[in-house]
């Protein structure tokens, strides 16, 4: 039994503490949107905000996670996520949509603590979020927009 | 709004809303009725109360943009408003929504938008038509008064107007045209122009469904012990500490390894886990990679072959030549490594099965899941969700995945069942882009000018053994050869000969298929006897293009201007890469700025010139072809499939099996020619010339020839 809070709500787990996250997210509570792609933290697409920091939830047992508070990609908002969104859809960043997900925490994380990130910041926060449609040249692009937008 | 049903008779006959047939065989007459019931012709266009059109599309969309694509088609055709477009798949229906490319439904090869162009515009005007009579009908005017633009059907001098909405109920009388008159694509107004894509703003919410998202009740999540040697079988199996695993509900022995069946994923991964098993290695791969690699070379070298392509007189120019200059390339087995794993959710009703998953290829999925359950095909419902990547991987010959879906649902009995790949399913699961090495010889004369070439290379047939083995004539399958035929220069003498290799590891299509290695081993050898004769590498290209190939020119003189192109030495220690290949109906230049970045190859701007014909949806072109090249990098620079001195495949995850990262992304500067030639394929034409401009931009950087991919080896 592990209690916590995902989006907003206060939560009892009652999973084996060594169940993975993004399966008690996924199996046990329906939320979908947090994708499984390698199950080793190599791909990103399990990334949800624990205490406010990007986390793969596919290698954090749900024991490790006692009162703490998880926003997956369903409950991210914020003028971070709001604007990395409008940025994503101006651009038709997505193709096959699947690891987009982990894209856009790891985005939104990004711009919460670098609100105007250079090239390299870029490089460095979404370095472990892969996307085998490569969409890479326009997230980095929706990244610069997003931070555009939220100067203004 | 209609609920989407899987069977095709309860779709229809649950529908509120008009559904307009269009019978489309491959000559494109109409045959089709109206119908306000149950109908048995083609759907592909559904309009509701509500003013939405939904566009019923036959290709399944794992990121290439056919929902887009379509709804454009339609749109324009009907005249709709970009807003009220929506699209979904179209059920498992052959006779209904085959891909004229291939007879059955499926989609591969690069033919959504090829196949259906003429069908889906066809559809659009089709039931434009049915709304004008409608129209004409409820005002008691007549047809040819009646315009339609934006979704609003008017009639000027009466004022009269009507959203496509309020004429869905006098739409049921009306009568689908023989003829559908098309628009002169002078008068498109969608096509060529950009609309946003319909997915993207669910794909930013996580309300995507994938596969993976389906949940059923009752339903037991499976996984699949499989053998890590390929081709191995179960010998014996001890499920006890399996069985002992909290949430696993039972152990069964299926044909491709041990299926546990438990209450959720992590339980079914954790019994997987814990079973031990014995494997039977008889009928396996129990060979290096070495060893099997050397195996195609020596077939390359030694086999006879069969002559896929010839002009002009090879033996002449050969012994005429003032000097012969001879290479081999040698390219690896590649996973394709989609991003969503294998996964598919089967319910097993006893007479009947309804399957949820991301199928590319419904009639041989459909068939096999019959096979397997002992029912008529008709009696299997397949809903295709969208998948999450496939670049090949969901579409297998033999229908490997829903066959090993089916024998779960077999095993399990009645009841619904998720089956769930791990990565190391994936990657080590096979149904690989086959080994390929070419033997490349080229005649010059006096003035270093390539009189004669010879392309001998040995690979497997991708072909054989397939649903589609009809395509193979006179020994020589198409896809094993493609790229290396047909190339765009003139040669004067020239043989492609292709010496075909079996093997016991799977092969399967692969993103771009045979112009995957056909590309690499002609543009860099190419490359490397201009080099050796001091040519550059875009005037040497010119000059053998001739008059033979006037749109590889000009995409080639296209992307010369673009980079400024002043040879291969760049300042700052960069170099840069020339290739040329089309591929699909589409061709493209490319050049890559290269350096070196701790040792490896880092591709930091790739210049494209491409000419796809017309370009329904440009952007979503754009975004292939950055996509399309992102993929053929990530495979040129690190990605390979070996076999451990034990024959086990060496790779299990991405930790192995290293994917190209944002980091590693080049810059793509795109520049799309305008042009009114028949639309060419582009979920693919994008890979192929990455690897050779790449290359010969690496050559050039290294001083050493490069004859192997990938370029980072481990």
């Amino acid at each position: 039994m592990t209690d916590l809070t995902i989006n907003g709500k206060d939560v009892t787990l009652d999973v084996p503490g060594d169940t993975p996250l993004l399966w008690a997210l996924r199996d046990d509570l329906r939320l979908t949107g947090t994708k499984f792609g390698c199950g080793i933290a190599q791909c990103g697409a399990c990334t949800v905000m624990v205490d406010g920091m990007p986390v793969r939830s596919c290698v954090t047992p749900v024991e490790a996670l006692e009162g703490s508070d998880i926003i997956t990609i369903e409950a991210l908002e914020g003028p971070e996520a709001d604007a990395v969104r409008k940025a994503w859809v101006d651009i038709d960043v997505p193709q096959c949509g699947y690891c987009q997900s982990g894209q856009i925490i790891a985005a939104a994380a990004l711009l919460t603590e670098i609100p105007n990130p250079t090239d390299e910041d870029i490089d460095f926060a979404m370095a472990g979020n892969a996307c085998r449609c490569a969409t890479y040249v326009r997230i980095r692009k929706a990244i610069h927009n997003a931070a555009k937008m939220l100067e203004t | 709004m209609t609920k989407f049903s899987p069977t095709r008779r309860g779709f229809l006959a649950g529908s509120a809303a008009l559904i307009i047939g269009a019978h489309l065989p491959v000559g494109g007459k109409m045959a089709a009725k109206a119908a306000s019931g149950p109908i048995s012709l083609n759907a592909f266009v559904r309009i509701a109360e509500d003013n939405t059109v939904t566009v019923i599309v036959k290709h399944i969309e794992f990121g290439q943009g056919p929902f887009t694509g379509f709804a454009t088609l339609v749109a324009e055709e009907l005249d709709a408003d970009w807003s009220q477009m929506r699209a979904e798949h179209a059920p498992a229906d052959t006779a209904t929504y085959q891909n004229f490319a291939f007879g059955i439904q499926g989609t591969g090869a690069s033919t959504a938008v090829r196949n259906a162009f003429t069908q889906m515009r066809q559809a659009g005007a089709a039931a434009r038509s049915m709304l004008v009579q409608a129209a004409a009908r409820e005002w008691g005017l007549p047809e040819d008064e009646i315009t339609v633009a934006k979704g609003v059907v008017s009639h000027a001098a009466s004022g009269n107007s009507a959203q496509f909405g309020e004429l869905v109920a006098a739409a049921h009388d009306s009568t689908p045209p023989e003829e559908p008159k098309l628009k002169d694509p002078a008068d498109f107004v969608l096509i060529g122009k950009d609309v946003p894509r319909l997915d993207s703003a669910d794909k930013t919410t996580g309300a995507a469904q994938f596969t993976l998202d389906v949940y059923r009740e009752g339903m037991l999540t499976v996984a699949v012990a499989h053998s890590p040697w390929i081709g191995g079988k179960v010998k014996s199996v001890n499920s006890a500490a399996a069985l002992a695993i909290d949430g696993v509900e039972k152990v069964e022995t299926i044909p491709t390894g041990v299926a546990v069946y438990a209450k959720n994923t992590y339980s079914a991964f954790k019994g997987r886990d814990a079973l031990e098993i014995d494997w039977d290695l008889s009928e396996a791969e129990t060979r290096s990679a070495e060893e099997q690699m050397e195996e195609v070379a020596a077939a390359a070298a030694t086999g006879e072959g069969v002559v896929a392509e010839t002009y002009g007189d090879l033996d002449a120019a050969f012994a005429g030549a003032a000097e012969v200059i001879e290479a081999e390339y040698r390219l690896p087995y590649l996973a394709h490594a989609p991003l969503e794993v294998m996964d598919g959710v089967i319910e097993n009703r006893g007479d009947a099965a309804e399957i949820w998953m991301g199928s590319q290829m419904q009639t041989v999925d459909q068939q096999v899941t019959a096979n397997i359950l002992g029912i008529a095909p008709e009696q299997v419902a397949i809903n295709t969700l969208m998948a999450g990547g496939s670049f090949g991987r969901r579409a297998q010959y033999d229908s490997q995945f829903a066959q090993e879906l089916a024998q779960v649902a077999k095993a399990g009995g009645q009841g619904t069942f998720k089956l769930v790949w791990s990565r190391k399913d994936d990657i080590q699961g096979a149904y690989y882009r086959p080994q390929a090495v070419h033997r490349q010889r080229a005649a010059l004369d006096e003035t270093g000018r390539i009189i004669g070439w010879q392309d001998k290379f040995a690979t497997e047939s991708i072909m054989g053994g397939s649903a589609f083995e009809v395509v193979i004539q006179n020994g020589v399958d198409p896809f094993s050869v493609e790229g290396s035929i047909h190339k765009p220069y003139d040669f004067g003498a020239f043989e492609a000969r292709w010496v075909r290799t079996d093997s016991k590891v799977p092969h399967l299509w692969w993103r771009s298929v045979g112009h995957s290695h056909t590309a690499f081993a002609n543009e860099v050898f190419l490359d490397e006897v201009l080099q050796a004769k001091g040519k550059d590498p875009v005037a040497g290209r010119l000059e053998l293009l001739g008059d033979k190939s006037p749109r590889d020119r000009k995409v080639l003189e296209r992307v010369a201007e673009m980079a400024n192109w002043q040879g291969v030495n760049g300042s700052d220690g960069k170099a840069y890469g020339v290739a040329l290949h089309p591929s699909y109906d589409a061709h493209f230049a490319y050049i890559a700025e290269v350096s070196e970045v701790a040792g490896e190859p880092r591709v930091s701007k790739v210049w494209v010139a491409a000419d796809v014909g017309i370009a329904i949806n440009p952007d979503v072109v754009k975004a292939q072809i950055e996509g399309g090249l992102g993929y053929g990098l990530s495979a040129a620079l690190f990605n390979e499939i070996t076999f451990a001195e034990d024959g086990q495949v060496a790779q299990e995850n991405f930790d192995s099996y290293r994917l190209l990262r944002i980091h590693e992304m080049p810059e793509v500067e795109i520049d799309l020619a305008v042009s009114s030639e028949k639309p060419g394929g582009i979920g693919e034409a994008g890979t192929p010339p990455i690897a050779p401009a790449v290359s010969n931009a690496w050559r050039v950087l290294k001083g050493q020839p490069v004859r192997r991919l990938p370029l980072v080896r481990a």
